[in-house]
């Protein structure tokens, strides 16, 4: 091992265009290193195009196990001519650059601070395919096989993945295998293989799988016990939906009679999608959707009606870059004050924040115990990075002696005991009322309405008797506060400085951590998980002198929920905002948190050296 | 406006239907529409269709948008499930909740503001998916509640009580919802109760979406000379062509209808609805055929009303296409839903 070695720690960024099947390339290169045993992170920087467009996909090794962004790309594979100028630029120094050299690329010749690898890719592919779609689709391939000799990857894994994936069509296997071959053996013969840059086996990747979080929820969903999916296609959001009629087609299907225990059902646009869950949530069956940031705004009428009238509902907000249609394939966490607030008047959200696919899983079934227990609608927001991209995460389990909470709900046996029912009656004085559903029994009869009601239920104008259900309502979120998923606190809690973040940046943020305890900045870490806050995040706020609040999007959401909802003083918060679209990167953090601070001001960071 | 809650002292000698109830079981709270205004006429013919083919009220699901139309789902069976939701988004509503329980009963109560304007996506979508309700517009021609605007209803040339002349033509829901591959379109008239109660009842009983345009004049902004929603215009260019009884399962059919002039359809529960035509050259029971009948009528300006489309659709109906159990989603066991921690630990292996 030479000592530039650099052994299951760099970055690989593929610039291709998109509709080439470079999808299943970058899968074949991931998943392998991902199987070799070392931890593994891929994002893809797609297009809102369905061909012919830009598209990157990176792909970072680390045998310490960060799963964000570096922010510095060590091989960059050039694929695509349109985006060559900047994709050379973007290699750091001592880097790899892997081209297309059928085409001489006199630009490249520029940087002469990497090492140039050319591969007659093309060429190659139409020597050996026939087709025009197969030759593009190989030539994709084979730089995988340029990639596997280069990084020294298991060629018999590639195979073992491959034959999975067309199981079903064995002669593709064939013909990407001889792909993968051209360019494996081109690579040995024409350059000293493997790179410095490489992979070695480990094995920090048992009781893990890559999964992507909309899958991740969409299983949750299942687990719930959801039986009402309804929605209206939007990117990211998409995909969520696709994986729970996939599972429910699988797993809901009675395998007695061969009908579908769920009912799916395509709306005609959002406001008809939250309308359905908040129907079927109405009439007793645990229901949601998911969309994105556009469709969060067509709801907002509806999800007024369901905090006032108190319908449970779950909504997923796989969150993409606004404002307006913005950039509908790119992350940002630009939904925070959209979602907390969805709806005129007063009215709040419960929104919980899952920061990776493992998270989703578990919020989702989370998300519906809450949905009933509190009588309302909750929002969990995922982002695009952590929906549609690929997470090392360990496995999902299950408790089997979990059991639904289906909050208050007066049965038949219930109601039958009962002199009267009044369906907004604060009898336990928690905030929370009693619900029946119809067709139960006589004595469960009300009139559920978003116009002025009294807590017995009927219709008002009247001054006192409005307030008093929203004070009451005021009450449930008191009371909710106490049922929310609680933050994740780490550090040593003597640091006077301190992270807060939320969702997706917490990859980041933790390799952050450690990068800025290496260079003698000491920081303690709050991750808020839920809104509204809890006496948890009450306490770190009061706790720390100096707050960096990380999060993704312009405007400093998080840091307003914060100061209008919590205790904080505003002058405590700084904000570090990343929202160019892609996900933030450790380095983002460290050189915003080091920046701040500057020389003289590290004491406030309890800096050790 | 506050809620007036009607004494329910009954007469033992009110007639009770088969539950042993009485008409006053099926009323609701005191209406407080203008007085005259034809939603309240089509609210008792609602409450004596329920009580006439004894629908337990716990049973009846009572779903709305906003509009006076959509208020009253409050003035009738008291005893049922409302849902007053948002302005236009009651067929989502009602969506969701069928798809929740397919066995209760869904009348969606709107207007022709809340159905045809802001709610036109909906009205549609409801129809495309065969929805299981009985779904009754209140067409008065204006926005009652927002105090007399134009409607999408409106006919062209009719008049606003200020002397405005609509000049947009009329989007007709009849038409609309034949065009959309409904199986049951009537229209009636707020004023004809022994035309509408039928009406009703085959609607509440036919397994898939019934819509019963009903006009129903508000007398605050509708009712002058020159509107073509009023009483007067309404009496005088309403036609009756086809009338419907419904005849439940148990029952025979008893009345003596003349040769050629009935047609029956039967109901999935074994009841029927009787089409007694009033015209003969007409068959309601094709859709092409009521499609075309009721437009040439209509450009001729004479209004047809009573059943004017009836044909099964079960096969197409919401849950028949979605393959859901007899047993409504929102009963079955958890059990029936959760796949289990095995199942879960078999499905990791796809994502290593
Ligand atoms: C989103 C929204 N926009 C506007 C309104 C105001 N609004 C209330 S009722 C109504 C029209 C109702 O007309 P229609 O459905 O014909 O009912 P009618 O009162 O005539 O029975 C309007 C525009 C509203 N409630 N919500
Ligand atoms: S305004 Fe018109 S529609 Fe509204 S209650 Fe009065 S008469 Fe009826
Ligand atoms: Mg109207």
């Amino acid at each position: 091992m030479g000592t530039d070695d650099r052994i299951n720690d760099f970055a690989i960024k593929i610039a291709t265009v998109n509709g080439t099947g470079s999808a299943s390339a970058n899968t074949l290169l991931m998943k392998s290193i991902f199987r070799s045993g070392i931890p593994v992170m891929g994002k893809n920087y797609f297009p809102s195009n369905i061909q012919g467009l830009p598209t990157w996909y990176e792909i970072r090794v680390s045998k310490d196990g960060y799963v964000a962004r570096s922010g510095k790309v060590d091989i960059m594979v050039c694929m695509n001519a349109e985006t060559y100028a900047r994709d050379v630029r973007e290699v750091a120094a001592g880097g790899y650059l892997i081209y297309d050299s059928t085409w001489p690329r006199p630009a490249l010749l520029k940087r002469d601070d990497v090492t140039v690898i050319g591969v007659p890719l093309a060429r190659m592919c139409n020597e050996h395919f026939k087709g025009v779609r197969t030759r593009i689709l190989m030539k994709n391939i084979c730089y995988a096989g340029v990639l596997a000799a280069l990084l020294d990857l298991d060629l018999e894994r590639i195979r073992e993945l491959l034959a999975e994936t067309y199981a079903k069509k064995p002669a593709l296997v064939d013909s990407n295998m001889q792909a993968i071959q051209l360019g494996y053996d081109y690579a040995r013969e024409h350059f000293s293989c493997p790179l410095p840059l490489r992979v070695a086996r480990m094995d920090k990747t048992g009781g893990h799988i890559m999964i992507d979080g909309n899958t991740a929820a969409a299983l949750g969903c299942v687990y719930a016990g959801a039986t009402v999916a309804a929605w209206y296609p939007i990117t990211p959001s998409t995909s969520l939906m696709d994986a729970f009629k996939s599972f429910a087609d699988k797993l809901r299907i009675d395998p007695q009679t061969g009908k579908a225990n769920f009912a799916f059902i395509q709306a005609e646009d959002e406001l008809a999608a939250i309308g359905m869950v908040l129907g079927a949530n109405w009439n007793g069956a645990r229901s949601f959707t998911a969309t994105s940031g556009p469709g969060v705004s067509l709801m907002g009428e509806f999800l007024g009606l369901g905090y006032y009238a108190e319908l449970p509902a779950v909504l997923f907000d796989v969150q993409r870059v606004g404002p307006s249609t913005g950039m509908p394939t790119r992350t940002q966490q630009c939904d925070l004050l959209a979602a907390a607030y969805a709806s005129h008047g007063d009215t709040k959200h419960v929104c919980l924040y899952p920061a990776n696919p493992e998270e989703c899983f578990y919020m989702a079934v989370q998300a519906f115990d809450l949905a009933e227990r509190l009588q309302t609608p909750v929002l969990v927001l995922l982002d695009l990075d952590i929906g549609m991209n690929d997470w090392m995460c360990r496995d999902l389990k299950w408790d089997d002696s979990y059991q639904p909470d289906r909050g208050k709900v007066l049965g038949k046996e219930d109601l039958e005991k009962i002199d009267k029912f009044y369906r907004y009656l604060d009898k336990d004085e928690d905030g929370i009322t009693y619900r029946t559903f119809p067709g139960v029994h006589p004595k469960g009869a009300y009139f559920t309405r978003g116009s002025g009601h009294t807590q017995l239920g009927t219709y008002t104008e009247d001054s006192a008797e409005y307030q008093l259900v929203l004070d009451r309502l005021l009450r449930k979120f008191a009371t909710a506060k106490r049922h929310m998923p609680k933050p994740v606190i780490e550090g040593t809690g003597t640091a006077k400085a301190a992270i807060v973040s939320i969702g997706s940046c917490d990859g980041a943020v933790h390799e952050a951590l450690d990068v800025l305890k290496g260079r003698g900045v000491q920081l303690d870490y709050m991750r808020i998980r839920a809104f509204p806050f809890g006496e948890e995040v009450e306490k770190f706020l009061a706790d720390h002198e100096v707050l960096y609040v990380v999060e993704q999007n312009r405007d400093a959401q998080l840091r307003s929920l914060l100061t209008l909802e919590s205790r904080v003083g505003k002058s405590k918060l700084r904000s570090l905002l990343h929202y160019s679209g892609l996900p933030v990167s450790s380095k983002f953090i460290v050189d915003g948190v080091l920046a701040d601070l500057g020389e003289g001001r590290r004491a406030v960071a309890g800096v050790v050296s | 406006m506050t809620f007036i809650p009607k004494p329910k002292i009954s007469h033992p000698s009110l007639p009770r239907n088969e539950l042993g109830l009485t008409r006053r079981e099926y009323e609701g709270a005191l209406s407080t529409l203008c007085a005259g205004c034809g939603h309240d006429s089509i609210t008792a013919g609602i409450i004596e269709a329920c009580w006439g083919i004894s629908i337990r009220p716990e049973n009846l699901v009572k779903l709305s948008g906003i509009g006076c139309s959509s208020k009253t789902t409050a003035y009738f069976v008291s005893g049922g499930h409302g849902f007053n939701s948002v302005h236009g988004r009651m067929p989502s509503i009602a969506m969701g909740a069928n798809a929740a329980n397919r066995e209760l009963y869904y009348i969606g109560i709107s207007g022709d503001g809340d159905s045809l304007s802001i709610g036109l996506g909906q009205f549609c979508h409801a129809i495309r998916r065969n929805v299981n309700m009985l779904y009754i517009i209140e067409n008065n021609g204006v926005y009652g509640l927002t105090k007399g605007q134009f409607s999408a209803s409106a006919d062209i040339g009719t008049k606003a009580k200020k002397g405005e002349v609509n000049q947009q033509p009329p989007i007709d829901p009849v038409l609309l919802a034949m065009n959309l591959g409904a199986g049951f379109v009537a229209r009636s008239f707020s004023g004809d109760k022994a035309q509408l109660v039928p009406l009703i009842q085959a609607g509440l009983k036919y397994p898939g979406f019934a819509l019963i345009d009903v006009l129903s004049p508000c007398v605050t902004f509708n009712d002058h000379e020159g509107s073509t929603k009023s009483y007067a215009f309404t009496r005088e260019n309403y036609e009756p062509v086809v009338e419907a009884d419904f005849v439940p399962k148990q029952r025979e059919i008893t009345t003596e209808y003349p040769e050629g002039e009935a047609t029956s359809v039967l109901l999935h529960d074994g009841s029927r609805v009787v089409l007694r035509k009033l015209a003969a050259d007409y068959d309601p029971t094709d859709a092409h055929a009521s499609y075309d009948y009721v437009q040439q009528h209509i450009a001729q300006g004479e209004y047809l009303t009573g059943l004017l489309h009836c044909r099964p659709t079960t096969a197409t109906e919401f849950h028949a296409l979605n393959r859901t159990p007899d047993q409504p989603l929102n009963q079955l066991p958890f059990s029936a839903l959760n796949p289990g921690a095995r199942q879960l630990e078999k499905l990791m292996a796809r994502y290593r």
